[in-house]
């Protein structure tokens, strides 16, 4: 029964505030969504589990605050051999861990911290492989296992990964939530008391904030990390207030009682932006929604007719409708706020008259009939399929088209489109990396065309897939750069899909907070953060 | 006394296996397994989902797995959340006294406020009084709990300011769980300030969860007494000369609280239904909260053991009030 009182400035909530003395703590009290699964980002695939370990973790390279570029962290630099196989990483020296509980670190980090991290997920005899269920899904996901070959501590501070192809995407893997590093010593400490899921549960890292406590469903508590590696935070304490409903974080915020919160309402933001007590911020999401166009299957075969619905859809009229101004139109298959987003293509214009001409170019100027795939479910990339279904069916039925709109669980839903069921089909996608292949290898290049890819246009064209499979093998990323604008200029002439929006999230803030960065991920950052007293 | 416990605790068997078969085989009937749900769009290859269908049981048939969870439940073993990896009956204990701890000042709230309420509106039958209780108490019984929540968090904590928002104790405090009562823990470790912002913090959920009980037990207390108030012993008695107030308080009171006790006792079910969407908006770290994510994360053995745990709570409780009413009214004891 022990209690402590965090400081008297760690009440940054309204009443006192005012008696707080001017040299007293700096707290921010962040209004989060929901709560996290665990503390291992390896673990995880939310980016609400995600939020809470960033303050806690670094990674070997990591991106640019507010940018999909990256840069070094724990890693000071790296080089990449000739064949572009074998990455080698010089450790930074000197880095601290947290002291949690009765763990206290006797040695900085070294390279056996970086090789248990990735043996954990990797190797099924490490003993923390089945520890907390054992799941890694992104590790999976990015092709981990296919992609590594060896990892192997050349000193202490060097490490050389070797990979089995090349793979100019690798480095971005590594800014990810689930490459982040833990402390092997930790981990040796936990297994020898028996407890190993604790690891997952009181984390301890080398990052910004150290963790203090987690009440389940109500407050996480963490404090500035003295000795960290990047200069100690100028705030210090950083405490997430779990607020699950999206109107009440807004009323926290107005009433003082936390300085950021998440996901506000898009229903709120006019309120919110003529509302002196709050600043709103947004950006595109890293996502895309679409629908693809099942090139293997009549009528869409026929690029002529896939262009003649593109014409026919308005789209910014949808948008408007379904995103209720939290959407902006897409025209290419990656999000404007990834680099090589080629702004120089054109999308096609809302043109009935023309899309009817071309239709009747293809023979079927007396109409035909499609069906037309609705998501079950709302997605951060889509917040409403059906309603959007309903509005492309209207706009289809102008030149003549018929559509049906089927709807399926969403499990079975996933399983036919990528089966290649359908003829015309709606889906989304959320960057995890930051890199245009996660987007255009994955989601639109040949090998992804098979049945159960995710390229549920099944569409294959020889040209796209040599330069994004060329852009995969180049690690300049000048070069890559110039290799993605034209791949999107092909996609845009044979339109395998009709992309049609970048979400847009929002962020609540009070004026008090400075320095805060929208995270092209979705995630919300706290390191750099600052506070006006 | 015994007897009628005992027969009472054996009936509670059939309705154990009903709520376990129903929520086991509902849940199962929500499309999506946990582990698809857990991947979305990305999707899984074939070989890793079988992997971990097989890790979890899942694929086995639907009675080996029920066989599996009872034989689990019967030795106290209420399985491991498929999302935080802890035991499930930890994480329950964690969070039960929090709704606990609401839905008893929600009643308490709903008696202390609906007795007297239904009382004088029933002495004072046709009044001012009596029209402006019953007409709030329709009001009340048929708001909805999410909008009152929000409108009273608009008024009274963002314009006004008289209240928190939301959560259970200030930021700057920080108690470490002994009970799991915030109320008695702020006590036990002395910081009387702490107790005071729990308090405060209690005040608009136990009104937001209270209202409806609140209706329902005034308008039961008015109606009770409005029977017992027209019998012959009540008439004898005020002809005995007993004061207005002794003849109310004492002789009529005593039997018009058994329904008002039984309704009580049928509104702890609501309650804890109600603290579901009470803790949503109040971000309370309850099960009511708990149990609607993990029926999103498909998170079978929490919402098994959670629904399974909550019911028992109801029974036990609805047990306790027929023991109460022997209490009450020693017509009614059960031994024989």
């Amino acid at each position: 029964m022990k209690r402590i009182l965090m400081g008297a400035g760690l009440g940054m909530v309204a009443a006192l505030a005012l008696a707080a003395p001017a040299n007293a703590a700096k707290t921010l009290v962040y209004c989060s969504e929901g709560s996290p699964e665990n503390f291992n980002p390896s673990l995880n695939t939310t980016g609400t589990s995600h939020d809470v370990s960033l303050p806690v973790y670094n990674n070997l390279v990591e991106f640019d605050r507010g940018t999909t570029k990256v840069i070094p962290a724990l890693a000071e630099s790296w080089t990449v051999s000739d064949d572009g196989l074998v990455y080698t990483f010089a450790l930074r020296k000197g880095v601290k861990f947290h002291a949690v509980g009765d763990f206290k670190p006797t040695r900085d980090f070294t390279a056996d911290d970086v090789i248990f991290s990735f043996e954990r997920q990797w190797k099924k005899e490490n003993p923390f492989h089945k520890v907390s269920g054992g799941a890694y899904d992104y590790f999976a996901d990015m092709s981990m296992p296919d992609l590594l070959k060896s990892i192997e501590k050349v000193d202490d501070h060097t490490v050389r990964f070797t990979l089995n192809k090349v793979e100019a995407p690798f480095i971005a893997n590594l800014a990810m939530p689930f490459a982040s590093i833990m402390s092997a010593e930790y981990a040796d400490a936990m297994l020898k008391k028996n407890t190993p899921e604790k690891v997952d549960q009181t984390p301890v890292g080398t990052g910004p904030f150290q963790f203090v406590a987690y009440q389940k469903d109500a407050v996480i508590r963490y404090k500035a990390f003295e000795q960290y590696w990047g200069g100690r935070q100028p705030l210090d304490n950083l405490v997430f207030a779990i607020t699950p409903d999206a109107a009440v974080r807004y009323a926290k915020l107005k009433a003082g009682e936390c300085h950021v919160a998440s996901y506000p309402n898009p229903a709120d933001i006019p309120a919110m932006k003529s509302d002196p007590a709050v600043t709103v911020m947004e950006q595109e999401g890293l996502n895309v929604g679409y629908v693809a166009f099942n090139v293997s299957k009549k009528p869409f075969d026929d690029v002529r007719v896939r262009r003649a619905v593109s014409m026919a859809v308005d789209k910014k009229t949808i948008v408007d409708a379904v995103y209720q101004g939290a959407g902006k139109p897409a025209k290419n298959p990656i999000p404007p706020t990834m680099w090589s987003y080629n702004d120089k293509v054109e999308d096609y214009p809302y043109d009935v008259e023309k899309a009817k001409k071309l239709l009747a170019d293809a023979g079927l100027a007396n109409g035909f009939e499609i069906d037309l795939w609705a998501m079950p479910v709302q997605r951060p990339y889509n917040p409403n399929a059906k309603r959007m279904a309903e509005m492309i069916q209207a706009d289809l039925a102008k030149v003549g088209i018929k559509a049906t709109i089927k709807q399926f669980e969403w499990g079975e839903y996933r399983k036919r489109l990528q089966a290649g069921e359908h003829q015309f089909g709606m889906l989304g996608w959320t960057g995890d990396n930051g890199d245009p292949d996660n987007f255009l290898y994955t989601l639109l290049g040949c090998e992804a065309a098979r049945v159960g890819g995710n390229n549920i246009a099944k569409w294959c064209n020889d040209e796209f897939n040599g330069l994004i499979t060329e852009a995969k093998r180049t690690t300049d990323q000048a070069a890559r750069t110039k290799l993605y604008e034209q791949a999107q200029v092909i996609f845009k002439e044979e339109t395998p899909w009709l992309p049609m929006a970048h979400s847009v999230v929002y962020m609540a803030l009070s004026p008090k907070v400075v320095g805060y960065k929208m995270d092209p991920f979705g995630l919300h950052p706290f390191a750099g953060v600052d506070m006006k007293q | 006394m015994l007897r009628f416990i005992l027969t009472r605790a054996s009936l509670l068997i059939p309705t154990f296996l009903g709520v376990t078969l129903l929520t086991f085989l509902l849940i199962r009937l929500v499309p999506g397994d946990p582990i698809e749900v857990r991947v979305g769009e990305r999707g899984i290859s074939p070989e890793r989902l079988a992997q971990f269908r097989h890790e979890l049981g899942l694929d086995q048939p639907l009675w080996k797995q029920f066989l599996d969870y009872i034989g689990g439940v019967l030795s106290g073993d209420l399985g491991t959340s498929l999302v935080t990896h802890n035991p499930v009956l930890q994480e329950f204990l964690t969070l039960f006294p929090a709704t606990i701890e609401l839905a008893f000042m929600a009643m308490l709230f709903a008696s202390v406020v609906g007795l007297p309420a239904g009382i004088v509106a029933a002495v004072k039958r046709g009044s001012w009084f009596d029209h402006g209780v019953m007409g709030l108490s329709l009001t009340g019984y048929s708001m909805p709990i999410f909008w009152w929540g929000l409108l009273l968090i608009l008024l009274f904590s963002v314009n006004l300011g008289w209240t928190p928002v939301s959560g259970r104790l200030d930021l700057l405090y920080y108690v470490e769980p002994v009970t799991g009562f915030m109320l008695i823990d702020t006590l036990l470790v002395g910081e009387y300030g702490a107790f005071w912002s729990a308090l405060e913090h209690l005040i608009l959920p136990t009104v937001v969860l209270g209202t409806i009980p609140l209706a329902v037990v005034a308008r039961m207390t008015r109606s009770a007494m409005l029977e017992v108030l027209g019998e012959d012993y009540i008439r004898t008695a005020r002809a005995k000369g007993l004061n207005s107030r002794r003849v109310v308080g004492l002789h009529a009171l005593r039997n018009a609280l058994i329904p008002v006790v039984t309704v009580i006792g049928l509104q702890v079910g609501t309650l804890l239904g109600g603290a579901i969407l009470t803790e949503t908006i109040f971000s309370w770290p309850g099960v009511g909260k708990w149990l609607i994510e993990s029926i999103n994360r498909r998170d079978y053995p929490a919402l098994q053991g959670g629904v399974l745990l909550i019911a028992s709570t109801v029974m036990a409780v609805n047990l306790l009030v027929d023991l109460l009413y022997g209490v009450l009214n020693p017509r009614i004891r059960h031994a024989r």
